[in-house]
């Protein structure tokens, strides 16, 4: 590679961060959005410190209200709401990042070899995608689930399914317009391979609308969890999640709100961050073309 | 058009075809024994062996899928394996009329808020008025649906007392019997989705007030009323129905979790009783419904489309 490339390659990631910087700065949705969301991952991993109670710990202390020893009440077993909700972050992130990754790995490597190869590769990636597309995300997931069981890994992998199309889809579009690039055509004169010439040359240059797609899956993903989980789908009824602990006190709303107010709101918080940050990376990486068209 | 309509309704043909398929070859790669886990309670070797002849499970999965393919057809989808064992198509068709009302209420009560808020938003740019709609459209966004099922029920039920928390009431029983029963779980459903078609319409109008076409209409003086609603909304809204195509999946999905807050007995609640007692044959033809809807809704979408915009079908 030549100095010029060098310097090229180098000055990108360098142009593309100031802009992050300089969008960041007069975006005040973006700022309070990370905030959040950095709070929650902090919740996230130290939960089993921050935790004044064993979340699944009962007590004779049933359904009482909102005081200093449980911040966020009771609830109908007599276990601490708070911390039932912040060892609900740990599942609720997991599955949400966890999943969109597996999705985006495999909806990455889909769209990548039918939108380079083409031909009879494409057609067979594509009819999967117009399958997929036939299904609800959200009823796939369900589906799954009803066909494999329930559990965290099931969650996970019904999840993840349900959402490889969105990735594999916007991927394709990317590479069939970059391959036809003069730098992409240069590289195969160089007798690159194909592997280098996807990973390296084209890859990189599709990575903002893959950026935006995945974090508005995330979101997607803790909102499908948390209705998996509501619906007695979700994890299994020991482990503490945001959907479940609606389900539990879903009984009990009339005597006791906080039961059906305090996990939504643990809900709306992070996927409202997350939509925040999302429409900030939307405009920091002018993508809005590339996702949607 | 004629022509375009054919190719577009048989196209989806092919893709409830294919859903049909992996539909029923999915549940066949249900681990362990399905009947033995269904009969788990009650059923010997003997039981679980004639509720396998009676089911035709005996037979090849080929045999097994010919049968099933043949009967899907003439509009049998089997038996119900759980309670009364019901028909399949019985239970369907008593459910899909509540999953349609639920939905069809919500999509209207969605369009009715997001159109205005679209506009407003867009003409009022960067105004208070287009940062509280675009702040509510990320709330409504960012909102679980039983979330605010459940909230609805706190506030407009069981505080208020206005409005049933549960239950359907038919509408040939009369209007406010079913709109009382159906409104808060319309709210619910609709949210999300006005959100999305709120901020489509504001980001599509914004692009179509900048073109060319709209300064020329300005510059002979036409009314705001008319570049609004003559030159600005019927562009715009091109990209806002395949959007509603998209977000027609979230209505869908908002429908099957709600009913389950809201007791009432749709697609959703047939769907999730169907998994949770391992009714196969249920889960089976729910899914085969509510992807159908989904499919042919988006035809509706696509055949309107083509009719609004000539160019997609001259393509």
């Amino acid at each position: 590679m030549t100095d010029t490339a060098q310097t090229y390659e180098a000055e990108i990631p360098a142009k593309r961060r100031s802009r992050f910087t300089a969008t960041l700065a007069h975006d005040r949705k973006a700022q309070v959005g990370l905030a959040v969301l950095l709070l929650f991952a902090f919740a996230a991993v130290f939960a089993p410190w921050l935790a004044p109670f064993d979340p699944n710990a009962m007590t004779m202390d049933m359904m009482s209200g909102l005081s200093w020893t449980h911040p966020l009440g009771t609830d109908d077993l007599g276990r601490d709401l708070f911390s039932r909700i912040l060892h609900g972050t740990q599942v609720s992130l997991l599955i949400g990042v966890s999943t969109v990754l597996i999705a985006l790995v495999i909806g990455i490597a889909l769209g990548l070899v039918a939108g380079y190869f083409g031909g009879w590769v494409d057609q067979i990636v594509m009819r999967y995608i117009d399958l997929q597309w036939a299904f609800p995300n959200f009823i796939i997931a369900v589906y799954l689930v009803a066909v494999f069981g329930t559990g965290l890994l099931n969650v996970i992998v019904a999840l993840s399914l349900a959402f490889i199309d969105d990735f594999a889809r916007i991927v394709r579009s990317m590479t069939l317009s970059l391959r036809e690039e003069q730098y992409v055509d240069a590289a195969r004169t160089l007798g690159f391979s194909k592997a280098r010439i996807l990973f390296i040359h084209i890859l990189p240059n599709a990575v903002a609308p893959i950026i935006v797609q995945a974090t508005v899956s995330v979101s997607y993903a803790i909102l499908g969890e948390a209705s998996l989980s509501f619906l007695g789908l979700g994890v299994d009824a020991y482990t503490p999640t945001w959907g479940l602990i609606l389900a539990d006190g879903r009984g009990f709303i009339t005597q006791a709100w906080w039961l059906g107010v305090f996990p939504g709101l643990a809900i709306m918080l992070v996927v409202l961050a997350i939509n925040f940050v999302g429409d900030w990376l939307r405009d920091a990486l002018d993508v809005r073309q590339a996702v949607e068209g | 058009m004629a022509s375009y309509m054919l190719r577009r309704f048989l196209g989806s043909l092919v893709v409830m075809w294919a859903v049909a398929t992996l539909v029923f070859f999915m549940l066949r790669l249900v681990p362990g024994d399905p009947i033995a886990a269904m009969l788990a309670d009650a059923g010997g070797a003997e039981e679980i062996e004639a509720m396998r002849r009676s089911l035709g499970l005996d037979r090849s999965l080929l045999v097994q899928y010919g049968i099933w393919f043949g009967n899907m057809l003439q509009g049998d989808l089997g038996n119900s394996i759980y309670g009364s064992r019901v028909p399949v198509t019985e239970a369907l068709a008593e459910a899909l009329p509540r999953t349609l009302s639920l939905s069809l209420l919500a999509f209207v009560i969605a369009i009715v808020i997001a159109v205005p808020a679209g506009i407003l938003s867009a003409t009022r740019r960067n105004s208070a008025t287009d940062t509280t709609v675009s702040l509510l459209a990320f709330l409504g966004l960012s909102m679980p649906d039983f979330w605010l099922a459940i909230l609805l029920i706190i506030v407009f039920a069981a505080n208020l007392q206005w409005l049933p928390a549960i239950g359907y009431v038919p509408l040939s029983e009369g209007f406010w019997p079913w709109f009382s029963h159906l409104i808060l779980p319309a709210i619910a459903v609709g949210t999300a989705f006005s959100a999305i078609i709120a901020r489509m319409i504001r980001s599509s109008l914004l692009e179509v007030l900048k073109s060319d076409y709209m300064r020329t209409a300005r510059s002979k003086g036409l009314t705001p009323r008319m570049l609004m609603f003559g030159h600005a909304l019927p562009n715009a809204m091109i990209p806002v129905i395949t959007v509603i195509g998209i977000a027609f999946a979230l209505l869908i999905s908002g429908a099957v979790v709600v009913e389950n807050v809201f007791a009432i007995k749709g697609l959703g609640r047939v769907l999730i009783e169907g998994i949770l007692n391992r009714d196969y044959p249920i889960v089976q033809g729910a899914v085969l419904v509510v992807s159908a809807i989904f499919v042919f809704s988006n035809l509706l979408v696509d055949l309107l489309y083509g009719v609004i915009d000539p160019r997609i079908r001259l393509n």
